[in-house]
């Protein structure tokens, strides 16, 4: 689990998960476009390559080649595996 | 100096000229038999004397890694203009090409990504979001 919070502790791979969450299956380059052209991220290439690596490890993104790209997918378990190890609780309910 | 041939390497030539032809609308220019290969060039018909792509055979050992380095990251090697990319996304989608990347805003402009066939990506962009 220290993985997925040290995963989300980065701007601009909180980001990229933004982006995958609201439509995924992405390459590289359109994620690049995405965060230079939407977020003004101006990381190179490679330093998204490798975020998208430090999110996969965390079992945040899946990637899937389809043809002859690899396509990059949310996974929101290891979130859902937060909120059941710390339950929201509902307030000013009783 | 001005910008007169490039060109992107291609699978098949036979394959990419019906693809660049009939698929893409693009019309040829020059078919020149050269050896086993051809020299082909398309050109676009709204500019028939303007920039010319040539269609040439994979022969190198290093276009394969290259090639297939590029297209795994979703990078493409080559750009058109088009007036809408919305539209040519329609109209290609129709046509059965594969794309890897629809259309998306990027900065004033749209882009979307498509796999030509013949073994590259092609970005299509329309000059400004405002042309859509």
């Amino acid at each position: 689990m220290a993985d997925v919070f040290r995963a989300l502790d980065d701007e601009t791979r909180r980001l990229i998960l933004d982006e995958l969450a609201v439509s995924d299956g992405k390459t590289l380059f359109e994620i690049c476009s995405l965060m230079a052209g939407k977020h003004g991220v101006g990381s190179t290439r490679q330093a998204i390559s490798q975020h998208l690596a430090v999110l996969e490890s965390a079992g945040l993104i899946t990637t899937e080649r389809r043809g002859r790209s690899k396509f990059h997918y949310f996974d929101s378990e290891p979130l859902a595996a937060i909120i059941r190890r710390w339950p929201i609780v509902e307030k000013g309910n009783q | 100096m001005r910008i007169t041939i490039t060109g992107v390497f291609v699978d098949d030539q036979e394959a990419a000229l019906a693809f660049y032809t009939d698929v893409l609308g693009f019309q040829v220019k020059h078919n020149v038999p050269v050896g086993e290969h051809a020299w082909i060039t398309v050109v676009s018909p709204s500019a028939p004397d303007g920039p010319e792509l040539l269609l040439e055979p994979v022969g190198h050992p290093a276009v394969k890694p290259y090639r297939d380095a590029l297209v795994e990251d979703g990078i493409p090697l080559a750009q058109f203009g088009v007036d809408n990319v919305e539209a040519e996304f329609e109209r290609l989608t129709a046509r059965g090409v594969t794309f890897t990347q629809p259309p998306t805003e990027y900065e004033d402009h749209m882009i979307a990504v498509f796999d030509d066939t013949c073994g590259n990506l092609i970005m299509i962009q329309s000059d400004s979001v405002a042309d859509e």
